[in-house]
């Protein structure tokens, strides 16, 4: 079942591509076909989804692959990655609609973007740590061409940029999950194994030094600052369904690596660089948000606020390495809140990022001084926009908003200090609003003038994106109750 | 015992040698397909026999001078598959050439050198080898009457000349140390005989041993030689004789004592191997020049788990799997710039993917598998490699091979952006691009099945370890 899902879109990105003479049409119904029919795959598997046992897998699977080294093809799913793993699959459909009317090479995109989701959904269910690299790598690769090939401005060096430097993450995460391996008695690469045995328990300049690369790997995946240098680029010259990708879902690699790798397995080290992480989440936070107030590029600025809000993330996984046993609820309640965050600001952001896509397309500038009473002149978008930036600012009634209320109740009530990060909330509810006021209100004037509506394709991807959020923030039961055992499990390791 | 059985792949691929050589001269020359014929007959004949002897326990052969185990029995099927490889590049190159079976006979004899090299277990027989792979590779170099190629003949020839003296220094220095040439007795005698004399005799054969690797302190010819001389020499200079001397660096590694500070030596020679290759192909804006660097590189990469063979029983499974994923991998590399001969230039390759989709997926799997990007081969080499010596106490080398391995991505990445980019508009007043001309046929074809295997190794890996791990 886990292996359909995540080999279904690979198989049809080969035949796409092995098919000769397909038509544009077709292709490009066929990525949403498949698509589609894949998050039916995944809606079937949530139904069944049963929580399993802490440190358990549910659906899981394993195949030996290279027995030599204690490498398996191990896949399942838990409270960490069956949202994520829903959360992709929504928005590669989301991609795919939006994608529709592209005009250039529609067929190599449609099988890109295909191989692209396999290899998400694959380092979301892999429990191996091989085999999670190789589809961290693959992610890279994929995202490359996607920059590169339908990319515009200065795509060539913006693409060269961000797989030069996420390249040099993910090495850096091998290295780190060598020193795993060879710590490890017996030496192994599966996950589960690994958490259970917690390598380089009694060693804490080797652990700090292994926990180092693999964070490394991670934060310049996530991307958090010092690392970020290669995201403003990327996004910018990246087209609206990748960017909406790379923003979306691959930047919950980074995140997720965090929960599932270097918590569980380095607990100890992880605890004893818990303030460093925390320091690294607050300013990436308020860094994040003041550089995105400073862009008067639309894409950009929404490019900045994914690092203002995966800072949060880092804050809250941070925080939960505080040892103290009286806080393990808000510290529960702090991993809850950034696993709900990863799904919330990947539905978030992929909907800014291709409302973004659609103000280029019209008018071809991401310059806010460009626009003005566009509300005016298409109404529907302004409406969506102004959904969109609300959700992003952590409105309630939003996904943000129970995101973000989970991660600094549970961070402030662990930590105090770390009330900091409030000053975020701040800063980008002040740029989102400039934004919209600056776009929208007024006289139509500059590119507005003639601008037109959404279309149906573009409604019907973005759509639905928010209200999803919307949903999670309205009931968000359905989604806690999955992550809240699975935080529960995090917390309970990260005490070992 | 003799048991002279043992080496039926060694005595096929001579005897196929001196067939072919011989042959040619009786066989018109629009005929010489059939010679072509014989040594992939040959060529399939020692990769079977070889394969049917690596089902069987390892034993010796000649008074324990040529060992016949996983590691022999993994260079001949990889060498001999190489080999037979290559022939397809041959097949669009020099079909019907004046030098055709004398190319044949020339890459028989120094595929037997080779599978020689890597069997030895006794210095003189690692002599012998050293020779049999290396005389062959000058001529096969010169072969393209280039001026170019002259010039890499000529130093390939020097260069071949003074490491191969160093390699008998050092076999000298040995044996007079230890009073034997076999492998068994020195393992037994080296430890008590005088460190500082046995440390020279080390760098002297491991240094004699890279020339035919193409490593570092002797990798000067490779470039010169990997550009100058035809894409079939090339390919294979670049691409069998590592097989031999790499292997035979190993089994010098079991057999000295660490006294001599070979590890030292060996993780010396890999760290700047790899990073010198790497800086210096950055440049490059040949293809085959780029290659001819990249290989250097790669033999540092391959030379690592060499460090660990004493404490690390990961060490010569990795090397073996690196060995047959980087042999396809650079295959492929090599059969796409022999497709394309006329592109002599990183710049032409613009709009190769419009033009020749099948060719530029080849390219980009042959060039991301050299950089190590999974699912390849080469992915599972590097990272059981490093492994290795990360599990035999060099954590810094394992890091080493990460850090060039980003660095390699520079260069790689010169030739894959053009070969995706858009084709360049046409010049002015023709109405055909660079690209349109047609890709070599059997080159091609090459190319595709080899990234192919590149895949199938990597995905197949496991199966790959069980047999070089000898399960």
């Amino acid at each position: 079942m886990l292996s359909v899902i995540v080999f279904l879109p690979l198989a049809a990105a080969v035949a796409l591509v092995a098919v000769p003479r397909l038509g544009d049409t077709p292709a490009r119904w066929a990525w949403v076909a498949v698509s589609a029919v894949d998050l039916a795959l995944v809606a079937v598997l949530w139904v069944r989804y049963d929580t399993p046992p802490a440190g358990g897998l549910d659906s899981s699977q394993q195949v030996p692959w290279i027995p030599g080294v204690n490498s398996s093809y191990h896949v399942g799913v838990d409270g960490l990655s069956l949202p994520l793993v829903a959360m992709t699959a929504v928005i590669f459909l989301a991609c795919a609609v939006y994608a529709l009317r592209e005009r250039h090479r529609p067929r190599g995109q449609a099988a890109l973007f295909l191989f692209l989701q396999s290899v998400s959904l694959g380092v979301f269910v892999a429990a191996d740590l091989i085999l999670f690299f190789v589809f961290f790598d693959l992610s890279i690769v994929g995202m490359f061409f996607v920059i590169a090939g339908w990319g515009h401005g200065n795509q060539a060096h913006s693409a060269l940029k961000f797989f030069l430097y996420t390249f040099l993450g993910s090495l850096a995460l091998l290295a780190g999950f060598i020193g795993l391996y060879v710590a490890a008695d017996p030496h192994t690469f599966d996950m589960p194994q690994l958490v259970a045995a917690t390598p380089l328990a009694g060693r804490p300049l080797a652990g700090g030094l292994v926990l180092a690369a693999i964070l490394l790997g991670l934060a310049v995946k996530t991307p958090t600052v010092p690392f970020h240098t290669w995201l403003p680029p990327a996004h910018t010259d990246a087209p609206a369904v990748g960017s909406a990708v790379l923003a979306g879902v691959l930047l919950k690699m980074g995140t997720y690596g965090f929960v599932r790798i270097g918590m569980p397995m380095l607990p100890q080290a992880w605890r004893a660089w818990a303030w460093v992480i925390i320091t690294v989440g607050v300013v990436s936070v308020i860094y994040g948000a003041l550089v995105a107030l400073a862009q008067s590029n639309l894409k950009r600025m929404v490019a900045y606020t994914s690092v203002n809000h995966m800072g949060y993330i880092v804050l809250a996984v941070g925080v939960a390495g505080l040892a103290a046993n009286d806080t393990a609820q808000a510290r529960t309640v702090a991993v809850s809140g950034a696993v709900t965050q990863m799904v919330s600001h990947g539905l978030i952001t992929a909907a800014l990022f291709l409302l973004a896509g659609v103000l280029r397309e019209r008018a071809g500038t991401y310059d806010v001084h460009e626009y003005g009473g566009l509300a005016a002149a298409a109404p529907a978008f302004a409406t969506l926009f102004a959904v969109g930036a609300f959700a992003s600012l952590g409105l309630p009634a939003f996904s943000g908003f129970i995101a973000e209320f989970q991660i600094f109740t549970g961070s402030i009530a662990a930590a105090p200090a770390t009330a900091v990060a409030l000053l975020g909330i701040l800063i980008t509810a002040a740029l989102f609003l400039r934004a919209l006021q600056r776009v929208f209100t007024g006289e139509i004037r500059g590119k507005s003038v003639g601008f037109a509506d959404l279309r149906a394709g573009e409604r019907w991807s973005i759509g639905p994106l928010l209200l999803l959020s919307l949903l999670i923030g309205v009931l968000p039961r359905p989604l806690l109750d999955v992550i809240e055992p699975a935080a529960q499990t995090v917390i309970g390791l990260l005490g070992r | 015992m003799m048991r002279p059985g043992l080496l039926l792949p060694e005595m096929l691929l001579a005897g196929g040698a001196f067939t072919t050589l011989i042959g040619g001269s009786f066989v018109p020359r629009h005929r010489q397909w059939l010679i072509r014929a014989v040594t992939i007959a040959v060529l399939v004949g020692a990769i079977s026999a070889a394969a049917i002897q690596l089902r069987h326990p390892a034993t010796s052969a000649f008074d324990d001078s040529f060992s016949v185990d996983t590691a022999t029995g993994f260079a001949r099927v990889i060498a001999a598959t190489g080999t037979l490889l290559i022939l397809a590049i041959a097949a669009d190159e020099i079909s019907g050439s004046p030098r055709e079976s004398e190319t044949y006979a020339l890459l028989l004899f120094s595929t037997a050198g080779a599978v020689l090299l890597a069997g030895a277990n006794d210095l003189l027989v690692l002599a012998v080898g050293f020779l049999l792979a290396s005389i062959p590779l000058y001529a096969l170099i010169g072969l393209a009457t280039t001026p170019e190629s002259a010039e890499a003949a000529m130093k390939t020839y020097l260069m071949g000349a003074l490491f191969g003296i160093l390699l008998l220094l050092g076999v000298t220095i040995l044996s007079g140390l230890a009073g034997t040439t076999g492998y068994a007795e020195l393992t037994v005698r080296l430890p008590d005989a005088s460190r500082s004399v046995a440390t020279v005799a080390v760098v002297a054969l491991v240094a004699g041993l890279m020339f035919k690797a193409g490593g570092v302190p002797a990798h000067f010819w490779v470039p010169d030689a990997a550009q100058g001389a035809s894409a079939t020499a090339a390919t294979f200079l670049t691409t069998v004789p590592k097989i031999g001397a790499l292997l035979a660096v190993y089994r010098l590694a079991t057999v000295l004592p660490p006294s001599t500070s070979w590890p030292i030596v060996v993780a010396v020679i890999a760290a700047v191997s790899m990073t010198l290759g790497n800086l210096a192909a950055y440049w490059q804006s040949d293809p085959r020049r780029l290659l001819g660097w990249s290989t250097v590189s790669q033999v540092g990469f391959v030379v690592v788990p060499v460090v660990a063979v004493d404490h690390s029983e990961l060490a010569l499974p990795s090397l073996l799997l690196y060995l047959a994923g980087y042999t396809v991998t650079n295959i492929a590399a090599f059969a796409v710039s022999a497709a394309l001969p006329q592109h002599r230039n990183l710049t032409d390759y613009r709009g190769l993917a419009s033009h020749h989709a099948a060719l530029a997926a080849a390219l980009l799997v042959a060039l991301l598998g050299l950089v190590g990007t999974p699912p390849t081969a080469v992915f599972v080499g590097k990272l059981t490699t490093a492994t290795a010596a990360w599990d035999g106490g060099y954590a810094w080398l394992a890091i080493v091979v990460f850090i060039n391995s980003v660095i390699s991505l520079f260069y790689y990445l010169r030739w894959i952006v053009p070969a995706y980019r858009d084709p360049a508009p046409a010049p002015f007043g023709s109405d055909h691009s660079p690209m349109k001309v047609p890709a070599r046929r059997w080159s091609a074809r090459l190319a595709v099945t080899a990234a192919a295997l590149s895949l199938a190794v990597g995905v197949a890996a496991g199966l790959v370890w069980d047999a070089a791990a000898g399960i």
